[in-house]
């Protein structure tokens, strides 16, 4: 199918947003304004408690949560990584522990969180973990599938020049598979700020899910609306700096 | 050496011997030995007691708690209850995504300003949702039904119209040649030709409802459900059958996984590509 372009995209953009703002308005207008606040009210919010107050926003709630959320998903992308180079060079291997890796995918992570609070308590530990082990089959899975559809023809070149185990894996296995392994970082990213969300709605005593389930606790809708806003804000940004990542580490191998 | 002893060959291998005995897969045989070993391991771990008992009890503990709560009523109904929200969450975000999928998929104009509006939603984590659902559905199945709509929305939206687009034009062409209306088009030609991507797009959506039914559970509360059954455990510190509910919706995401495969093998083996992406 042909995608005729639009050279005025720039127009349908904006009328697209202010239709949408519009709606908003509206819809906020007709049903309850408590609960449901209009765009300009939950925008005000966000400028006054979240932008003018930066300070506040960064220590507060920004800081915590980016902690946990980047910690939890490093460490599970280097061990996810490194696992499933080696799972994936190695049929056997792979034939013993993916039922298992399977299984452990299928468990909603979210599930574990009650039993995680009682084994680490409400604090970043907890916290870390979960995320860790929400994000580590997606990162393995993607891994292994992309090392096995690494050409065989590359691995034979590099073993018949004499190319050493180690500089084999990081100059051919992985480069090759990278585009797997972004496609499970993508996943990873999403369920990673699932995690980090619900367990600061869940038990926290900061970060962005508390600032959002407290606003809540007091009644002030609009706040959690605002917040609500930030963290599809945050969604964004983390998206952007991996798409951003993905395009410089994959440049070469344009698609 | 002569060849029947290299380790390549599976078949005289303690494993690949048990695997031609029960005439099954050498990895069917290596999966449940790789099980076995873990659950082992995990015994002997939990023997040790580096970890209190109360916190980390014995593997072979919990899988008696495991055997022991599938005989309980209280956790099938709490299934139940769950697998209905997501059963009609599912049905929901079907019956929104699908229609909407072939308009976007369609027309290029409604795709492009649509795909902005798209964009500045699906970044929100749908779980940041839920202090607000609250008010609106309360904390029963509405919540959950709602909930899940949102969040299997995307994937199912994104594979529809990606399914359009992939449609064979000549098939289009021909359509249109043989004098069919527009809507004999979609429902004859777009809706069969994309049906795999839409399956693929439910098949994400169903381990994106599961996460959503037991998240909201866990975060709002409510009569029934495996998330409700988790959260009891915790408040009464029975930590096996936090692990026993745990081991049973992994049950419960392979067996859906499973059937989404099977069905998937049975109905579009026929196409080549298992294309789609969440």
């Amino acid at each position: 199918m042909s995608e005729p372009t639009f050279g005025n995209l720039a127009w349908i953009r904006i009328a697209v947003l202010s239709g949408l703002f519009a709606v908003w308005g509206l819809a906020s207008s007709a049903v309850d304004k408590v609960h449901f606040p209009g765009p300009i009210t939950v925008m005000k919010v966000v400028w006054s408690d979240w932008i003018m107050d930066a300070s506040a926003t960064w220590s507060d709630a920004l800081a915590p949560s980016l902690f946990r959320l980047i910690l939890g998903f490093a460490l599970a992308s280097l061990g996810a990584l490194g696992l499933g180079v080696a799972i994936g060079r190695s049929r056997t291997l792979g034939d013993y522990t993916e039922p298992i890796i399977h299984f452990v995918r299928a468990i909603p992570p979210p599930a574990l969180l009650p039993l995680f609070i009682v084994l680490f308590g409400i604090g970043d530990l907890q916290k870390i973990v979960l995320i860790s082990i929400g994000v580590f089959p997606p990162i393995l899975l993607n891994t292994i599938d992309g090392v096995r559809s690494v050409d065989p023809l590359l691995l034979d070149t590099a073993a018949s020049f004499r190319v050493s185990r180690a500089r084999r894996i990081y100059q051919v296995v992985i480069p090759a598979a990278a585009p797997k392994i972004f496609a499970g970082l993508r996943i990873a990213i999403a369920i990673a700020v699932i995690l980090m969300v619900i367990s600061e709605l869940v038990a926290a005593t900061n970060g962005l899910g508390f600032r959002i389930v407290r606003s809540s606790r007091q009644f002030k809708y609009v706040d959690v609306w605002a917040g609500i806003v930030v963290l599809g804000v945050l969604g964004s940004v983390l998206n952007g700096i991996l798409g951003a990542v993905e395009r410089r580490v994959l440049g070469w191998n344009s698609l | 050496m002569s060849l029947t002893t290299l380790p390549v060959n599976s078949a005289t291998s303690g494993l690949g011997r048990i695997s031609q005995l029960l005439r099954v897969p050498t990895s069917w045989v290596r999966g449940a030995a790789g099980f076995a070993v873990l659950f082992a391991a995990a015994e002997v771990f939990t023997r040790a007691e580096l970890v209190t008992p109360s916190y980390l009890p014995r593997a072979s503990s919990i899988l008696a708690e495991t055997a022991n709560l599938v005989t309980t009523g209280s956790f099938w109904s709490a299934t139940q209850a769950t697998m209905k929200a997501w059963l009609l969450g599912m049905l929901v975000a079907t019956a929104i995504a699908v229609p909407l999928g072939m308009l976007l998929g369609l027309n290029t104009l409604a795709h492009t300003a649509a795909n902005m509006v798209i964009e500045l939603f699906r970044p929100i984590p749908s779980v940041a949702l839920i202090p607000i659902g609250i008010l609106q559905f309360g904390r029963g199945i509405d919540l959950k039904i709602a909930l899940i709509a949102y969040a299997c929305l995307w994937p199912i939206l994104f594979n529809t119209i990606h399914g359009v687009h992939a449609v064979d034009s000549i098939r289009v062409d021909s359509a249109k040649v043989f004098g069919l209306s527009r809507r004999q088009r979609i429902t004859g030609v777009y809706l069969p030709s994309s049906a795999p991507f839409i399956f693929t797009g439910l098949k994400i959506a169903s381990s994106v409802a599961l996460i959503l039914a037991v998240s909201v559970e866990i975060v709002a509360g409510g009569r029934e459900g495996l998330g409700i059954l988790l959260e009891g455990a915790r408040q009464l510190g029975e930590l096996k059958l936090s692990y026993a509910v745990i081991i049973m919706l992994g049950v419960i995401g392979v067996v859906l996984q499973a059937v989404f495969e099977f069905v998937e093998r049975r109905a579009f083996g026929w196409t080549k590509f298992s294309g789609g992406d969440s």
